[in-house]
């Protein structure tokens, strides 16, 4: 085998006087520079993968927790004489209770659990042993009774948050050694915790109330959900999709398709291309100025947020689209103006269609960018501490809310650690929209292109 | 002197097509791309039921004047036009006239099939359908039916109306794109190098179906392949640097040409 | 005439003139030759002429085969085409001259041992002569595509005609005085007719040529063709 090969070469060498097989000093550096080359590359792509993943590690691992949530089951009686002094359910009345009186039947009911699962916890004063529970619970306990006057003096089930620093506990946040120097927990509550949890009645499940309940203070932030914060960024996004994709369309084929070629259209081109790489915070000053002193629109609205949004998005819809419409080939063009179709009827009939997938993709891309952005939000108040859910739209629109960028922002600044969680719980919550959101624009994508 | 051999020619060629009416006539025109003047003062007529070929080396011109015809040369920013093109003795540059109602009489194929990403149907029922020409969804599919027995694809396509146009090969996406041109009752068929992306025996089947097509419509064809010229024309027009140097009938230019750049040109010596 | 963007074609209608050139040359010394085997009745000159015959067919062979390779290969239009054709035509009429040349050279071989008087010859060979003029000119003609020339034989085919008829009363009245003639007189006869074909062959060359040139055809110039 190889003396024939051998041969070969010789005959080959002999005849041209070179063979292939045989590699010669230039083709020896380049191949050896294209080696290089490619392990350039490979050494590139391989830093952006472990940037990725220790991103997406540090995220998931502070944030998957948030998603979890610790509470204390507890038999609250509903004492009339406390929460309904009259005895006639007047709801004016019942209003009038404040979350103090609330708190008191909350200790009762926990002393009692204890009574009855027989703990005995030494150094723990009976009135501390409530505090395992959430300042949050008379809250929620109270608006229980304001929806369901009639089950005063009954003896009802409750699922209580339980205090930060004890599901912190469960989390490993906190530990006993750290309790001992925290004011606001002690080993002792956490022995009863641990008794508590072994006897059934404390529990860590599955947290809904973090995507459906409003921000909470500091002190609370067991209590602090994503609901507002996620309602506002879905006004805004909608106003966005609403206000942008029909005026940069539009604004796209008016330049594209229809715009004379001069000295006019070019400035508006140059100006396009550098509005979208305006910062975004420039955004957010020009909508203080103009949206809420000039116009007059109410803070931390997401209309306002809205609008500062979809002038950030447009250029980007603008220049997604007009590339989108330039990438449809001339000849479809002329085929239709050849059968005598109008201008405008060659572009609605036959150029946007095929334009379709490039125009979604660049808006889902816009809407992404914007749903992310918190620069401009902070700008027009947007990092405001809001606990009110914002009505239905469209007057929704005008009341106050938060969108789920400025709630990390306004979490990561907050001082209890428990905070942090759950700002990594939210950055989690707004990859998943952002990856739904991308996901939906490659389908999108996939699903025009392949009608033909 | 020049001029005078020129009329001379001329007026012979017109005795020898008397007995064909005039479709189209051009009369001094001139094209400007900007400051740029692309066609020189070309005196041209397109006789009916007859199909003119036209000739010339690249940037001569000649897909120019061919688009001046329907008036595609409207699209291009700064194209300018000069001189008088008339249809049927109306000037189709005159200020009135619907543009829209000039390219549904004057239609046009082009040099690279460019079907609509749209069904076999749907690319042809588009035309008749802007310019309201069907009243009933039957009529449409008359007009389709039609339409592609006369551009010779009928058979082949009439299972799969509904598949998209742009799966055909390319022979058959050009007489897709013919059929189209065809479904909104031209007059004047206008066709750029309709041949140059195909191969020889599709290259055939479009030659013979223009032959076919001379007898119900006007035809004036852009071809770079001097042996298409001879082959499917009656007429050619030889351009030249953006004038048009000669036009006789085709047996005439292939076999003694009058001009010389003519001469050099079909022989194979330009340039 | 500028050149072909293909060289190739050059070299192909170079090669088609030099064999028109070359044929035409070998079939006007077959012709000298002939007649002067005839005036000497050189028995032997007359063989080899017979058998040179073939040279020439090969000759039109050769450029026929080139020919159609051309047609094939460049589908040549306008004058090329017209050059093509002619050449072609041209080919044709030299063989017929060639056979007309080996058929004067056959005779002679026949008539060897009769005796013939000078007078008759003299009269056969001042035809040839000028047939043989006709010819050369043609052929200049033809290399310098020159119509003036072309048209100049035509014309004189006309003179060529009127010696032939002059020379056919000349034997007619040879063969009416001796019977003995008659045999002679007979293959001069023909030999004379041959020469008279070449004339007219010449004359096929020269409207061919006149074709090549203008691309109007002879009957549109002259009104009838020569015969």
């Amino acid at each position: 085998m190889t003396d024939i090969a051998d041969q070969s070469v010789s005959t080959a060498a002999a005849t041209t006087g070179r063979s292939l097989l045989q590699r010669g000093e230039h083709a020896k550096r380049r191949a050896a520079s294209e080696t290089r080359f490619r392990m350039l590359g490979l050494v590139a792509v391989m830093i952006g993968i472990l940037a990725v993943v220790g991103l997406l590690a540090s995220i998931l691992s502070n944030g998957v927790s948030s998603f979890f949530q610790t509470y204390v089951t507890v038999d609250i009686y509903l004492n009339p004489a406390k929460l309904d002094k009259t005895g006639n359910r007047d709801p004016e009345a019942l209003q009038k209770v404040t979350t103090f009186a609330y708190a008191p039947l909350i200790s009762a009911a926990v002393e009692k659990l204890i009574e009855t699962h027989g703990i005995e916890i030494e150094g723990l004063k009976p009135k501390d042993a409530a505090k395992i529970i959430s300042k949050e619970a008379p809250a929620s306990v109270r608006n229980y009774v304001l929806a369901h006057p009639s089950k005063i003096g009954e003896t009802v089930k409750f699922d209580l948050l339980a205090d930060g620093r004890v599901d912190g506990y469960y989390k490993g946040r906190v530990t006993m050694d750290s309790a001992k120097l925290d004011r606001n927990i002690s080993p002792e509550r956490l022995e009863l915790a641990d008794k508590l949890k072994h006897a059934g009645v404390l529990k860590t499940r599955f947290n809904w109330s973090f995507f459906t309940a409003p921000d909470a203070s500091d002190t609370r932030p067991e209590a602090a959900g994503l609901g507002v914060a996620i309602l506002g960024s879905a006004y805004m996004m909608i106003i966005v999709l609403v206000l942008s994709l029909p005026l940069g369309v539009a604004a796209s084929i008016y330049l594209e398709e229809f715009a004379v070629q001069n000295f006019f259209t070019d400035i508006i081109e140059v100006n396009i291309a550098n509005l979208a790489a305006v910062p975004s915070i420039v955004f957010g000053i020009l909508g203080l100025a103009i949206f809420i002193n000039f116009a007059g629109l109410p803070q931390s609205a997401p209309i306002v947020g809205g609008l500062v949004l979809t002038l950030m998005t447009l250029p980007t819809i603008i220049i997604a689209t007009r590339a989108a419409l330039k990438a449809v080939p001339p000849s479809i063009r002329e085929a239709a103006l050849g059968v005598g179709a109008s201008k405008m009827q060659a572009t609605f009939h036959h150029v946007l269609p095929l334009a379709m997938p490039g125009i979604l993709t660049g808006t889902i891309i816009g809407l992404a960018q914007a749903l992310g952005e918190t620069a401009p939000l902070l700008l027009i108040g947007m990092v405001a501490f809001v606990r009110e859910f914002p009505g239905a739209p469209p007057e929704g629109f005008f009341d106050p809310a938060s969108a789920l960028p400025v709630q990390v922002y306004n979490w990561t600044t907050r001082g209890d650690p428990a905070f942090v969680e759950r700002a990594s719980g939210a950055i989690i919550v707004l990859l998943v929209f952002l990856i739904i959101m991308n996901g939906l624009a490659i389908m999108l994508r996939r699903r025009f292109e392949r009608r033909w | 002197m020049n001029e005078m051999t020129e009329t001379a020619t001329e007026a012979a060629v017109n005795a020898a097509a008397s007995n064909r009416s005039v479709k189209m006539r051009g009369d001094k025109v001139g094209v400007f791309y900007g400051e740029k003047q692309a066609l020189f003062d070309v005196d041209l007529d397109i006789y009916e039921h007859e199909v003119t070929a036209l000739i010339g080396p690249s940037g001569c011109g000649k897909s120019t004047f061919l688009r001046c015809l329907n008036r595609m040369n409207d699209t291009i920013d700064g194209c300018r036009v000069t001189g008088k093109l008339t249809l049927d003795s109306e000037n189709i540059y005159d200020p009135k006239i619907d543009v829209v109602e000039l390219r549904a009489r004057v239609g046009m194929v082009f040099q690279k099939p460019n079907p609509f990403p749209k069904s076999i149907f749907e690319n042809i029922a588009y035309g008749p359908r802007i310019h309201g020409l069907v009243k009933s969804k039957g009529d449409l599919d008359e007009v389709v039916a039609i339409s592609l027995q006369k551009a010779g694809l009928f058979e082949e396509v009439k299972d799969r109306l509904n598949e998209p146009g742009t799966g055909l090969s390319g022979g058959q996406q050009q007489r897709l794109c013919i059929a189209r041109a065809i479904a909104v009752s031209p007059e004047v068929i206008l066709m750029d190098e309709p041949c140059s992306a195909l191969d020889p025996i599709a290259t055939a089947k479009v030659e013979e179906l223009i032959d076919e097509l001379r007898e119900n419509y006007t035809i004036v064809i852009v071809t770079h392949s001097m042996q298409q010229a001879a082959r499917v024309s009656q007429r050619t027009a030889m351009f030249h640097l953006g004038n048009l140097v000669e036009v006789d009938a085709t047996d005439v230019i292939f076999t003694n040409p009058s001009d010389p750049k003519t001469q050099d040109y079909i022989t194979g010596r330009y340039g | 005439m500028s050149e072909h963007t293909v060289t190739a074609f050059d070299d192909d209608l170079k090669f088609i003139t030099r064999k028109v050139v070359e044929m035409g040359g070998h079939a006007e010394s077959m012709i000298a030759r002939a007649i002067a085997a005839l005036v000497k009745g050189d028995k032997a000159l007359a063989e080899a002429i017979v058998a040179e015959d073939l040279v020439l067919d090969s000759l039109q062979y050769e450029l026929d085969e080139r020919i159609i390779v051309i047609l094939a290969k460049r589908q040549p239009v306008a004058t090329d085409l017209r050059e093509i054709i002619g050449a072609m035509r041209m080919g044709n009429d030299l063989e017929r001259i060639g056979d007309m040349g080996k058929n004067i050279a056959r005779r002679t071989k026949e008539i060897d041992d009769i005796v013939h008087p000078r007078k008759v010859v003299r009269g056969l060979e001042h035809l040839t002569n000028l047939t043989l003029e006709q010819l050369k000119e043609v052929l200049d003609a033809y290399v310098n595509k020159d119509v003036q020339k072309a048209n100049e034989v035509c014309d004189r085919d006309d003179e060529i005609d009127q010696i032939y008829t002059s020379l056919f009363r000349e034997l007619l009245t040879y063969m009416m005085e001796d019977p003995r003639n008659i045999t002679f007189c007979t293959h001069l006869l023909f030999c004379a007719k041959n020469i008279e074909r070449i004339g007219d062959h010449a004359t096929n060359i020269a409207e061919t040529v006149i074709y090549m040139v203008t691309g109007k055809s002879a009957i549109s110039t002259h009104g009838t063709r020569a015969e």
